[in-house]
């Protein structure tokens, strides 16, 4: 069973790396709407501190969602998905090798370098430790949930729009938790209730969402 | 209909069409009536709110607006789960059909909503948990509504809404929690919806406001089901025959 997750893992990363300019695209897309913030609001260090966690959150959010229409779109067009699909293993653990190395892709990047623009916010040590460890808790249901969104939309016209308008509503509560953390550690009153939270939508979205996505992908493939 | 009534008869079209078509006028019927009582012991008779005054008796349109949005997202759920168990072709048309009244009801709760909170609340929108949650709700339709139109495939649009619909009803209640604990995290809650008591006719007035929007929601997303019937079976003979005897009375 581990063979499988692992197996895809492997390959979904080779062929990542050897497309680094897709990661550092959504990188950079993450740290531009990040820094554009400051300037739309104005420079007070009060405010920006204020507003940090949700504004990284958001961000994170968009930029989680700018790569999961590749999550399964090069596999449709050159046949590997109908073989994954056709192979003896359950499609729901390929899904979740797919998930996780969408993460390790998408996910870790943007929890390594939100610390350095939480400095950009004036955030405290302990925000932004909190900050780091809130998305790297949070952003694995993304990426779960967000291969619900990515196999429900592939192949269609306009998908990635579509997708969007699909997947942000389902993504409304590790905002709030994953933001909720960061707020709570500014206010001083620790936010391990909403990391924990927070890990239980990332749990339940791995254990769940990989099936939902099969099943939606056995759909798009009739 | 000589022989034993069977449900399963029903869940063909070419069957579907003309019970669905006998049906509607009395759902209408009852919608009206419903409306009609609900109206007159609702503006008329309930009493005034001694500390709302008048403005409160939009409350008579707004809750049973809210109810049918939540319920309506529930039936085409159930729907889309007997669709994808059974594989049946009517259980994707219903939840089609009903989308959009669905999205109907939570905009016309939002609105009514806005109306009734600037002049109680003093402002058109408050980040209240149940006003986030309606939104949200609202959301859910629109890209239900999307991503069936954007499939061209009539079956795969209707798996697809299926799938999504599921997955939708499993995320509404932790949508709805954590808006909720967002909200008491944010701000104190400065709107208490909850009320000491309410006056009988009210609540009765309430109830049939209720059936009637459930009865028209009824109503129209079976005259919806029939268009949407004709346009996918558009290439077999009972609708071809159906659509010649329409022709044929205009003559």
């Amino acid at each position: 069973m581990f063979r499988i997750i692992a197996a895809v893992i492997g390959r979904d990363l080779k062929l990542a790396m050897r497309r680094q300019a897709d990661i550092v695209s959504a990188l950079f897309f993450f740290i531009i709407v990040v820094s554009l913030f400051p300037l739309g609001i104005g420079p007070e260090p009060e405010l920006l501190r204020k507003l940090a966690p949700g504004v990284l959150w958001v961000a994170a959010l968009l930029a989680t969602m700018l790569s999961l229409p590749r999550m399964f779109a090069d596999d449709h067009r050159d046949g590997t998905l109908e073989q994954l699909a056709l192979a003896p293993h359950p499609l729901g653990l390929v899904v979740t090798g797919k998930v996780i190395a969408h993460w390790l892709v998408s996910g870790l990047p943007l929890a390594l370098i939100a610390p350095v623009l939480g400095i950009q916010f004036d955030l405290s040590t302990d925000a932004l430790l909190m900050l780091t460890g809130a998305i790297l808790i949070g952003t694995p249901a993304l990426s779960g949930i967000g291969a619900i969104g990515a196999a429900l939309t592939l192949g269609l016209r306009g998908g990635g729009v579509l997708l969007s308008l699909l997947v942000l509503p389902l993504y409304i509560p590790v905002l709030i938790f994953g933001a909720g953390a960061v707020d709570a550690t500014v206010a001083g009153l620790g936010g391990e209730g909403h990391l924990s939270l927070l890990a239980a939508l990332t749990f339940a979205s791995l254990g769940f969402a990989p099936w939902a996505s099969a099943a939606a992908l056995k759909i798009a493939l009739e | 209909m000589k022989d034993r009534f069977n449900l399963y008869r029903f869940a063909s079209p070419a069957t579907f069409y003309p019970f669905a078509g006998a049906l509607i006028p009395y759902f209408v019927a009852v919608s009206i009536l419903f409306g009609l009582a609900g109206l007159w012991l609702g503006m008329l008779v309930a009493p005034t709110d001694f500390q709302q005054g008048e403005g409160y008796r939009i409350i008579f349109i707004h809750v049973p607006a809210s109810w049918m949005s939540m319920f309506i997202y529930l039936v085409m759920a159930g729907w889309a789960a007997i669709g994808l168990a059974f594989n049946t072709r009517l259980s994707g048309m219903m939840a089609q059909a009903l989308a959009p009244t669905g999205a109907l009801m939570a905009f016309l709760s939002l609105l009514t909503g806005a109306l009734w909170g600037k002049p109680m609340w003093g402002a058109w929108w408050v980040w209240d948990a149940r006003l986030t949650s309606e939104l949200i709700l609202l959301f859910l339709y629109i890209g239900y509504m999307a991503l069936t139109a954007a499939i061209d495939d009539a079956r795969r649009a209707d798996k697809a809404g299926g799938l999504l619909l599921l997955v939708g009803v499993v995320n509404i209640p932790i949508i709805y929690f954590s808006v909720k604990w967002w909200n008491t995290l944010h701000q104190g809650s400065s709107v208490n919806l909850a009320k000491s008591s309410m006056a009988t006719t009210m609540l009765w007035g309430m109830l049939l406001m209720a059936m009637c929007f459930w009865m028209y929601s009824i109503a129209i997303a079976l005259m919806r089901v029939r268009t949407i019937m004709l346009e996918r079976e558009r290439h077999t003979d009972w609708v071809k025959a159906e659509l010649l005897g329409k022709a044929g009375d205009e003559k």
